[in-house]
């Protein structure tokens, strides 16, 4: 009696379930790495989702995954997601990417999109953001503000991505100042506050009086505000964490890109790309320019619009290798192809990559 | 100097939670159990005290909310192994497990807001030494806490009757339970002190190492503290060794890339691994020193017979 | 009132059988209190929880995708543990066979033959083996403890495949990503049924632990690995060495971690990856006491606990549920299975609380 009577219950369950499955609403669906509320790169896509649900209302129904490790895992996370009727997969890390398109194949009807990777098929769109464009400009602000004329750099891990970023903050640096010098340390981590920290720390009473992060805790931050000099945001507007010390943020803004995807499904005008966004289609934004003199914070904001007007490329020739080899002559501008893959440094970076 | 000093200092400040939740996990040791849970006792200090401090707007009852939350989750701890004689390693693990979820879930609203820090109190006087006073004198409480902690166990252990007892429970359970003493609640004491340490260890982490909460924010350090005790062979003053020598190493390698050696950085990340196994494996050549301090009894689950 | 235990005779065979259902009952209780505390439908999360990934085929495959590094590795810690060995450091072993037999299709890409795959298991085993030789070296020789070197080589393990495939095996094609080639596809581990991605790794984990099951319970070695742990002085006066079985304890483990290690990589990933196993080998010891150190016991923890990954997803998806709450979830099945096992070797009472003379006598 009693397990008839679970059985029921079971099976009136299933029933809602797949229920809700059936509902005519566009289903898109998120795959994250890490944590919804980690403060960073995922909170930063989680924000957009919700950007989503806002805009779109009832046209769509968002679901989410998190703290999905790469791997094997990653591969039943996405095909749960695409056998259980999502319309669009977004897979937000950049070693989802090889699962999406070993699962994209065998469901050609869902379409698949996976950020900062390099592959594409009929149903996966890969999708990115110039992070970099934002770099230049706090490059920029770091020479202008900096007396000692060296930042610190506190980096995640050697992948082109933070790789463009160092260069281009340098060469934004440079542009204001030819003398300019970058310390770099890596914390092999992308979030860990201890350890941001503590490099944070290292690189100050190394001498530098400006600091920049490409990991995603606010430590680095606070730990400026505490020791009285300037840092700038990452991935987050930072301003809680150093009201008087943030002098801008680069702030990963996925919601406009999501935004625009999803109704390309809803409209049936979806097609596979590979999409690069920057400064000048609201993927990424700037954090209001604080605590800095008038004049920097117009030349910052001059520097904006140049880059969004595509005026002003931050991978402009004449650029030189950091081994003194010449990359880009006057007038080129870098191909994406090699930004992609970009694995050496320009000339002033004081650090080694590892080959 | 200068360098030298601020250097010092952050070795300070990195070394200090290994070591209160080292010293606490040695008294559990001591006493014959082996709580492998460190992590999550320590991951659920740091944001209690993180939530604590929050709500009260006062780091220091944060401190004690976050010791409280410590100790808590080692009575459960305590409950399952002393109690229902539960396998000590499997119960450890899982409190590791329970501690992260739970932390994660209590931590859901705090994450992002930037918390209040712990201020330095400077001691009058000794803070005005040249060089000694910066480094040991301008710290904030629970540094000084860390060293009373060494000091007092130091002295508990090897100098009072109840620190013989505890060490004839872990060194030998059966002999202390036919002495007639009540070897459960001695281990419940130290369980719990161990816990409260952690919890500790972990509000150092929330309130003064980087004043916020992030997920997982002990990042392994409660399997550090683990280590250091076996490190320490057991011994208190050894467990500042220890902790020392793991900070200097991992905040030394920071500097080694700051000045641009151009090693790779995954090699200056495995040094401060690698550096405490080489040392203990030189400690552990004079094993007869090893075999006196560890304690025999360690992790072999008690019943006293009535 | 109090509780107290009593040492049965000897073991409780029903409470054996009984204790695993007597916990996954507590659990139920408790979970449900905790769902509805959440607002959500008790009924309908523990179905997600523990039966809907049973009734898909799908989902049955994952289930032993993601249970059976976890028995391969949990049946291999368990013989080190029974002889009181206490190899914590199998995430390193697994990192390092994943290295080693790697080198195969990274290296030599252009060597392409059917005996590949056989070599790269063998070799990933090796790998393993070797990391685990390391503990067991500086125990048996310098006598430092095992606890503190197979933690420790994990993360230089881990810092380890991180620089590798960063620096010298970074895929040629791939645009500098850490990552390696791909593997070609006489490297890749079969499916085994057309119907799933179950690769040849729970082979080998079932075959892990019928031969471990047959080595304890039948043979000199398996009574050697229980005296090392039980009666080691015992041991000794019977002539088996103790630094011959830590490092038969130690490479056994470090072999089927290394194994686990390789089949993940060759099976489920097929390339190298910074991050090799989301902490596989540190699941496995849970896995490991879970089973009661019993090969078979094994293979049953193994797949609750995979069971558990996988609801624990699908109740993200279907209920909302964080991922915390999975987590503080398992914590409490846990804790409940630990705890029902006290029933198999002690009876719990109920008594008074003694006079305050006795109390006093104490």
């Amino acid at each position: 009696m009693k397990s008839r009577i679970m059985g029921l219950a079971l099976a009136a369950v299933f029933a809602s379930v797949s229920g809700a499955q059936a509902a005519d609403k566009l289903k898109a669906c998120f795959v994250y790495v890490g944590s919804k509320t980690d403060g960073g790169w995922t909170q930063a896509h989680d924000i957009g989702r919700l950007e989503v649900e806002q805009a779109l209302g009832d046209k769509v129904e968002t679901q989410y995954v998190e703290n999905i490790p790469e791997g094997a895992d990653a591969e039943r996370a996405i095909e749960r997601f695409a056998r259980s009727g999502c319309g669009i997969v977004f897979t937000t890390s950049f070693g989802f990417m090889d699962p999406t398109i070993k699962i994209a194949k065998k469901y050609p009807d869902v379409k698949f999109e996976h950020a900062t990777g390099y592959k594409t098929a009929e149903n996966v769109t890969s999708y990115n953001s110039r992070f970099y464009e934002g770099r230049y400009i706090i490059g920029q602000i770091a020479a202008k503000m900096s007396k000692t004329g060296v930042a610190g750099y506190i980096a995640s891990f050697p992948i082109p991505e933070v790789v463009q970023g160092i260069n281009a903050f340098l060469l934004g640096a440079q542009s204001v100042n030819p003398d300019f010098k970058l310390k770099v340390v890596w914390v092999n981590s992308w979030f860990d506050a201890g350890k941001e920290a503590d490099a944070a720390k290292a690189l100050i009473d190394q001498g530098v009086d400006i600091l920049t992060q490409h990991t995603d805790s606010t430590a680095p931050m606070q730990l400026a505000a505490e020791r009285g000099i300037h840092a700038f945001g990452q991935a987050s507007d930072m301003i809680a964490a150093g009201p008087n010390t943030q002098l801008t943020a680069i702030v990963d803004t996925w919601g406009a890109y999501y935004i625009k995807r999803i109704e390309a499904v809803l409209d049936g005008t979806w097609q596979t790309q590979s999409s690069w966004d920057g400064l000048k289609d609201g993927i990424l934004t700037m954090a209001a320019y604080t605590n800095m003199p008038d004049d920097v914070k117009a030349m910052a904001e001059a520097t904006e619009a140049k880059i969004k007007s595509g005026e002003l490329h931050p991978f402009a020739g004449p650029i030189t290798k950091q081994d003194g080899t010449e990359w880009l002559k006057a007038g080129e501008v870098a191909d994406d192809g090699t930004l992609l893959g970009m694995n050496f440094y320009v000339q002033g970076v004081d650090d080694k990559l590892p080959q | 100097m200068d360098l030298a000093v601020a250097i010092i200092v952050t070795v300070v400040t990195a070394a200090t939670p290994l070591l209160i939740a080292a010293i606490g996990e040695l008294v559990v040791e001591r006493s014959g159990v082996l709580n492998l849970g460190v992590e999550g006792m320590m991951v659920i200090g740091a944001v209690v005290a993180f939530a604590t401090a929050q709500t009260t707007g006062d780091p220091y009852i944060g401190i004690l909310g976050g010791i409280a939350a410590g100790a808590f989750l080692s009575l459960l701890f305590a409950v399952l192994t002393l109690t229902l004689v539960t396998n000590q390693v499997a119960t450890g693990l899982a409190l590791t497990l329970l501690g992260l979820g739970m932390s994660g879930a209590i931590g859901e609203g705090y994450v992002g807001i930037p918390g209040i820090k712990l201020q330095a109190i400077e001691i009058p006087l000794l803070s005005d030494i040249p060089f000694f006073g910066d480094i040991l004198f301008k710290q904030d409480i629970i540094v000084y806490l860390s060293f009373a902690l060494v000091a007092g166990v130091t002295w508990f252990l090897f100098r009072t009757r109840a620190g013989l007892t505890l060490r004839s429970v872990g060194d030998s359970q059966n002999s202390a339970h036919t002495l007639g003493i009540g070897v459960i609640r001695i281990r419940y004491l130290a369980v719990l002190f161990g816990g409260a340490c952690a919890g500790l260890a972990g509000a150092q982490l929330s309130l003064a190492y980087t004043p916020q909460w992030v997920e997982n924010m002990t990042a392994g350090r409660g399997w550090i503290a683990l280590a250091l005790v076996v490190f320490a062979s057991w011994r208190p003053l050894r467990v500042i060794v220890g902790a020392y020598l793991f900070g200097a190493v991992t905040i030394g390698q920071l500097h080694a890339q700051a000045l641009g050696f151009g090693i790779p950085s995954q090699f200056l990340s495995a040094l401060p691994y690698l550096a405490t196994m080489i040392v203990l494996v030189i400690i552990s050549r004079d094993r007869r020193l090893t075999l006196v301090n560890t304690p025999a009894s360690l992790g072999q689950p008690f019943v006293p017979d009535r | 009132m109090r509780l107290e235990l009593q040492k049965r005779p000897e073991r409780s065979a029903l409470y054996a059988l009984l204790s695993p259902f007597i916990a996954i009952a507590l659990t139920v209780a408790f979970g449900a209190v905790l769902f509805a505390f959440l607002g959500k439908d008790p009924v309908e999360a523990l179905y997600v929880y523990f039966i809907s990934p049973l009734t898909s085929t799908w989902s049955l495959h994952e289930l032993a995708v993601k249970a059976a590094p976890l028995i391969l590795i949990g049946v291999g810690l368990s013989v080190c543990y029974l002889s009181s060995n206490w190899n914590i450091g199998a995430e390193g072993q697994l990192v390092m066979g994943a290295i080693v037999g790697s080198t195969l299709p990274i290296v030599f890409p252009d060597f392409q033959s059917p005996v590949v795959l056989p070599l790269m298991m063998i070799m990933g085993m090796a790998g393993g083996a070797a990391y685990g030789a390391i503990p067991a070296f500086l125990k048996t020789r310098f006598g430092t403890n095992e606890i503190l070197t197979s933690l420790m080589l994990v993360y230089v393990a881990q810092l380890f495949v991180d620089w590798l495939v960063r620096g010298p095996w970074r895929n040629p094609e791939g645009f500098n990503f850490p990552e390696s080639r791909t593997f070609h596809d006489y490297a890749i581990l079969p499916e085994v049924l057309a119907s799933g991605r179950t690769h040849y790794g729970a082979v080998f984990a079932l075959v892990a632990v019928v031969a471990l099951a047959i080595l304890l319970s039948r043979t000199l070695k398996g009574f050697e690995i229980r005296i090392a742990g039980q009666a080691p002085r015992a041991g000794r006066f019977g002539g088996f060495s103790a630094s011959r079985m830590t490092f038969f304890a130690f490479l056994l483990s470090g072999a089927l971690a290394g194994l686990a290690g390789i089949s993940e990589v060759s099976g489920a990933v097929q390339q190298l990856r910074p991050v090799v196993s989301p902490g596989y080998g540190f699941t496995a010891i849970i896995v490991a006491f879970l089973g009661r150190l019993n090969p078979i016991g094994v293979l049953f923890a193994g797949l609750l606990l995979g069971l558990s990954y996988l609801g624990g997803e699908e109740a993200q998806i279907v209920l909302g549920l964080s991922d915390k709450i999975t987590r503080v979830f398992q914590g409490m099945l846990l804790f409940f299975v630990l705890a029902c096992d006290t029933l198999i070797l002690y009876r719990i009472r109920l008594v008074r609380t003694r006079g305050a003379v006795a109390v006093a006598g104490e």
